[in-house]
């Protein structure tokens, strides 16, 4: 078992360190090649996008990691963006208050998927697929065809997105915050450790006494609250909300997550390694920008870019097994001849 | 405690660990659930006629097979890949790039009786690619498919940007939405039926579709009794592509336009459909004619509330609705039934 561990935390090390060379890399390139790039508005302008699908990419590493999967990331952001702006456009709520809804709303929207799966055992990939149609079906019931732009909101609510803490953009910072506390409690707690035991082995967590059903429940209420941090950050960055607001994000959050190195079968994986792969994935988009070359191949880059990762992944793991297994014969061959 | 584990990496395995307990005799299970859905249908029908008197008319019945049947023509091999074990999210993009390279050759004065096979060709290399990345790299379908289903999609804003080629013959666009003549019967119908009836055949009544049983029940158990395991499912990945091809070529001729954008969105619809059909998500079990079932069913729930004036945003509350109530249903029967474990 500890051999196990070791070989997943050594892989989710390794692909960190990889990922900040990689993305050291490829800004050294996007600036070669587009001096501009190191602008502060243009970085300022990479980390804020960046910062708000980390977010919702927190949220999804946390779920992956107990071998489950939330696609309604992108229907949570859109309803809660539409959701927050509307009450900000009618002045309901206060910007303090209508921030304070919208992550409620995000936590409530994840506490019916945990809900479903846990309490009927739904398989959480249809579960979430269900809730993926439902919550875009309600934004676009209370939008109407309709459309928020800018000059409906109050001025404070659009501040948000340019609001810097010592020069560094809140957004950032609220990202940075969130992959700080969430990353200690999943290394330093016991609840933490569960997450970990559940997604590697489910039945040998049930066993210990994990009661996995609380721990799935908690981690979708986690992804839902998450993601409606994003809707929030995403309705003060775009200004301009229509129901299909954030259609299809779920693709860049899984794609984060899994860029990140976290297994898509659960049980390894780091919350660090899926805000930078978030990161990386911005600066894809944005190298693409500058270097003028057409948008048009941003899509397949970015399938491209999965479908590397996740082959790396597997290259590297496989790897590792031969490696340890070779040392495990090894070692039985020096011992046999013993007694 | 070092050696079971070790047999426990692969993600073939892993996946195969995730099966639900199995449940109460699953034949007599799965004979209730099509029952259901007959029942459901029936319902749908007689509440559709009271609703509106356009409804059971042939002409309403044309237009609402006519509209779903991208969707249903792909959940025929999407329901033996989940069959299976596996799934393939890339369908709707493989359908966007069919519809963007058909477009493309025929701008080019490409003859489209050329052009038709080629796109069909593409669709099962792409399929190809997938079943290689999942069965020889030995990689998660889901995210194989999730990394092609940007791959698709992105070629196909490639090869066509953001315009729409509409000039195709008038021969080629009554295909997608003329009827076979004298009938009410759209051929995108004859062309579902058709598909329907042969892999129906294939997973039920025949070697192979036992094997594609086997595999998803147990992977490995299959593979150790002889079972080829990664050539049958690098077929199913042919087969879903080269058909999602064929979906992107009726759907370009019934909207008689070639988009890169084209069916965006319809794999939520397709794997809808094939789950409401009674396949497990795990893989294992499930059959071809729930998964036909279901697409109708869907076809006209969406036609009976679009006639009775409710609006698509509630259509699609509806769907997602119905998708997790028929997987709750089942498990409340049985847990209701003392079946639980």
């Amino acid at each position: 078992m500890k051999s196990l561990r070791e070989l997943a935390a050594r892989l989710a090390r390794q692909r960190e360190w990889s990922l900040v060379a990689l993305i050291l890399l490829l800004s050294f390139g996007v600036w070669l090649k587009a001096p501009q790039f190191l602008s502060a508005a243009n970085l300022s302008q990479v980390a804020i996008l960046a910062a708000i699908i980390a977010v919702a990419a927190i949220g999804e590493a946390l779920v992956v990691i107990t071998r489950n999967v939330d696609l309604s990331v992108d229907s949570t952001i859109g309803l809660v963006a539409y959701a927050v702006a509307e009450l900000l456009r009618q002045h309901t709520l206060g910007v303090t208050g209508a921030i304070a809804f919208g992550i409620c709303l995000g936590l409530v929207l994840g506490m019916i998927n945990g809900g479903i799966i846990t309490l009927f055992r739904v398989p959480s990939i249809v579960a979430t697929l269900g809730t993926l149609s439902i919550y875009r079906g309600f934004a676009y019931l209370i939008a109407g065809g309709g459309q928020i732009s800018l000059s409906d909101l109050p001025a404070e609510y659009i501040a948000l997105a340019r609001a810097s803490v010592l020069g560094i953009p809140l957004y950032v910072v609220v990202a940075a915050v969130l992959t700080l506390m969430v990353s200690i409690y999943l290394r330093q707690t016991r609840f933490g450790r569960q997450v970990y035991a559940i997604g590697s082995n489910p039945e040998g967590a049930a066993v210990l006494g994990i009661r996995s059903r609380l721990v799935v429940f908690a981690v979708f209420a986690a992804s839902g609250c998450l993601a409606g941090l994003a809707g929030v950050l995403w309705g003060a960055k775009y200004g301009t909300i229509t129901a299909g607001a954030a259609d299809g994000v779920v693709l860049l959050v899984i794609a984060s997550a899994v860029v990140g190195g976290v297994n898509i079968f659960g049980g390894s994986g780091s919350v660090v390694g899926a805000v930078l792969g978030a990161l990386f994935l911005g600066l894809v988009a944005n190298g693409l920008t500058l270097s003028r070359l057409s948008q048009f191949w941003l899509q397949a880059i970015y399938g491209l870019v999965i479908l590397v990762a996740v082959a790396a992944d597997a290259a590297i793991v496989r790897r590792l097994l031969r490696a340890s297994a070779e040392r495990r014969r090894a070692i039985t061959a020096t011992e046999a001849p013993q007694p | 405690m070092t050696t079971p584990v070790e047999v426990d990496q692969s993600p073939r395995t892993a996946e195969a660990s995730m099966t639900r307990p199995s449940r109460a005799s699953a034949v007599s299970r799965l004979l209730r659930w099509e029952s259901l859905l007959v029942l459901v249908l029936v319902v749908l029908i007689v509440g559709g006629a009271r609703v509106s008197p356009v409804f059971a008319t042939a002409q309403n019945f044309s237009n609402l097979t006519v509209a779903t049947m991208e969707v249903g023509i792909m959940a025929m091999p999407m329901t033996l890949i989940i069959i299976a074990g596996e799934i393939d999210l890339s369908v709707e993009s493989m359908l966007g790039l069919a519809s963007a390279v058909l477009g493309f050759l025929w701008a080019a004065g490409v003859s489209l009786w050329i052009a038709i096979p080629v796109v069909l060709l593409m669709g099962a290399a792409g399929g190809l690619l997938n079943g290689l990345l999942v069965t020889r790299a030995g990689l998660p379908s889901l995210v194989v498919t999730l990394g092609t289903l940007a791959l698709f999609r992105g070629l196909a804003s490639v090869v066509l940007g953001p315009r729409a080629i509409s000039n195709f013959p008038g021969e080629f666009t009554a295909f997608g939405f003329g009827n076979v003549p004298g009938t009410p019967v759209p051929w995108p119908l004859v062309v579902f039926v058709v598909l329907a009836l042969a892999l129906g055949t294939v997973l039920h009544l025949t070697w192979p579709g036992r094997e594609v049983f086997a595999i998803g029940k147990n992977a490995s158990a299959a593979r150790y009794s002889g079972v080829r395991v990664a050539r049958l499912k690098t077929c199913l990945f042919v087969l879903s592509g080269a058909v999602a091809a064929g979906a992107g070529i009726i759907l370009t001729s019934r909207l008689s336009s070639a988009r890169a954008d084209a069916g965006q969105g319809l794999t939520l619809a397709v794997v809808t459909a094939v789950l409401l059909g009674g396949v497990d998500i795990f893989g294992g079990s499930g059959t071809l004619p729930g998964v036909v079932l279901a697409v109708f069913t869907l076809a006209i729930l969406q036609n009976a509330l679009r006639l009775a004036d409710v609006s698509t945003q509630l259509q699609s509350i509806a769907v997602g609705l119905l998708l997790i109530v028929s997987v709750v249903v089942p498990h409340v029967v049985i847990r209701i039934r003392g079946g639980s474990r």
